[in-house]
């Protein structure tokens, strides 16, 4: 299994700070696309998506019990 | 710890007292603030969340990029979360070098790489709202999934 988490807008728009969701074998984008469409997310295109706590690529494959964030456009500092 | 996420008010002098280094001729300090003013709006607060154990990763990541650009460089890098108020502190970069040029020039590299990879986010809250920053404007996309050198000084 594979727990997600949330950010900023995203976790409001979620209501959670994380889900547990099977994501291994599946890529980034494939998850990506899998999330925006079950908790209606429509920013989900222009956030990273972080695998245990690095930046991924849309085609990287995800493995059991990876970590997935999602990243929208950063705004610290 | 050189690189922090704080949940308290930051102790600017123990950010620099970090960096202090027999071989440093300068120690640069950044002091980011909470502003009142943004295009005419008047803010109320911030609350500030981040992704804390991965924005100390990237932290930690930009003061060796800054190590590896400037011979001899220190870095120390504190960054505040929770709800600030105007004028409080935000963040403190401190950067020690042998000489002068460098600190100002690793210590605004610092700044503007943090605006960009380091997972941390401010909600504004006005007098008739409030909202994301960052969510709403889409200056900075990236396409490839992960930001590229090429966005460091937009």
């Amino acid at each position: 299994m594979n727990k997600i988490l949330f950010f900023a807008h995203l976790r409001d728009e979620v209501g959670e700070e994380s889900v547990t969701i099977d994501a291994s074998g599946k890529t980034v984008a494939e998850v990506k696309a899998l999330v925006a469409e079950q908790y209606k997310l429509q920013k989900l295109d222009s956030a990273m998506t972080a695998i245990n706590e690095e930046f991924a690529p849309n085609d990287e494959v995800i493995k059991d019990g990876d970590v997935i964030a999602f990243i929208p456009p950063v705004s610290g500092g | 710890m050189m690189y922090e996420i704080a949940k308290d008010p930051i102790d600017i002098q123990s950010v620099i007292d970090k960096v202090v280094q027999r071989e440093a001729g300068a120690i640069n300090t950044f002091i980011g603030t909470v502003r009142e003013l943004t295009k005419g709006k008047k803010t109320l607060y911030l609350i500030y969340e981040a992704y804390e154990p991965m924005a100390v990763k990237k932290l930690e990541q930009i003061g060796n990029e800054i190590k590896e650009r400037w011979e001899g460089a220190e870095v120390a890098i504190t960054h505040r979360v929770g709800k600030l108020d105007i004028t409080d502190v935000a963040v403190v970069i401190a950067v020690s070098t042998p000489h002068r040029a460098d600190s100002y020039e690793a210590n605004r590299y610092a700044i503007e790489r943090i605006k960009e990879i380091v997972p941390i986010w401010k909600k504004e809250h006005w007098e008739d709202g409030q909202e994301w920053i960052g969510n709403q404007l889409e200056t900075v996309a990236y396409p490839s999934g992960k930001p590229e050198e090429g966005d460091l000084n937009e």
